[in-house]
């Protein structure tokens, strides 16, 4: 295993993600009550994917740049772990909704919810680049077309799951700003699990896709150069 | 070394208090299982998500290894 440290700091902080998540103190909060907790899980998926979509979109600039089939495979395997992730951030976050919006908010409000709306716009644009990528054969070209894909599915991400669900009526909290960073309505017991945790889950996936990105470049061996 | 080195980190989070100290106001009792920590067997819990976690880690590490192998080997 190349340069180890970082991969401990990651089980060390995962485990003490699970161990702290369910075992320190929570605030009390009406509806919520426990599941604030998945605040160290949920909202963690969606933070880890939103750094793996960057490093992504930032690959693809790079490959753009260079023409090096190196930064394409970056670019991609970044872009497909932070795709799992969402789908992780999405299904963890039906659950915990129908268990506690369906408390107050009727169906309707539910289905047009704009967070939900705008995640699975955001994770169907990325979905989109899968099947771009899969429908061009031509390796240069194929990763010519999906880096600059690549760049527009990011800049839907602005409006789709940052600006538009915090403009509009919203159940899902922290849409009077960044939910998840806000200083003032985020509790103290919650940040010292919770940020560790965003480290953690983030590390995982960098490191699934650092397995990829190798097991990718051993494969296309003999095309890359340099 | 290293797994020294996670044994011990191991060591040291196990240690920590279990539990941050929190005024039990009428509040907390209300909205959240406080006595769920103490006897609602929640430690069960814990345990299972973390031989989870680790099992997965370790596949994590185990497939690390391989493609460390095939990379030397090339």
């Amino acid at each position: 295993m190349r340069k180890t440290w970082w991969k401990i700091v990651c089980i060390i902080l995962l485990i003490y993600t699970v161990v702290g998540g369910f075992l320190f103190s929570v605030p009390a909060r009406e509806i919520l009550h426990e599941t604030i907790r998945n605040l160290y899980f949920h909202v963690c998926m969606w933070m880890a994917m939103m750094v793996l979509f960057t490093t992504s979109v930032i690959y693809a600039i790079r490959y753009l740049r260079s023409q090096n089939l190196k930064d394409d495979i970056y670019s991609v395997n970044f872009a497909k772990v932070g795709i799992v992730f969402g789908v992780l951030g999405y299904a963890t976050g039906t659950v915990w909704a129908s268990y506690t919006w369906t408390e107050y908010a009727t169906s309707t409000q539910i289905f047009k919810e704009p967070k939900l709306l705008g995640a699975a716009i955001a994770l169907l644009v990325y979905f989109a680049y899968l099947v771009l990528r899969g429908s061009i054969t031509d390796v240069d070209k194929k990763a010519k077309v999906s880096a600059v894909y690549s760049i527009f599915a990011y800049i839907m991400l602005f409006p789709s799951i940052w600006i538009l669900p915090r403009l509009l009526e919203s159940l899902h909290p922290g849409k009077e700003g960044n939910p998840a960073l806000n200083f003032n309505d985020l509790d103290g017991r919650l940040r010292i699990v919770f940020y560790p945790a965003i480290i953690g889950w983030t590390l995982l996936g960098v490191w699934i896709t650092s397995l990829k990105i190798r097991l990718d470049l051993l494969k296309n061996k003999n095309i890359l150069h340099g | 070394m290293v797994r020294k080195i996670i044994g011990y980190s191991l060591l040291l989070l196990l240690s920590l208090p279990a539990t941050v100290l929190a005024q039990a106001d009428d509040a907390q009792k209300k909205y959240t299982a406080f006595d769920m920590r103490n006897n609602g067997k929640i430690y069960v819990v814990v345990t299972v998500v973390l031989i989870i976690l680790i099992g997965l880690l370790l596949y994590v590490i185990r497939v690390d290894r391989k493609i460390s192998k095939l990379e030397n080997h090339n």
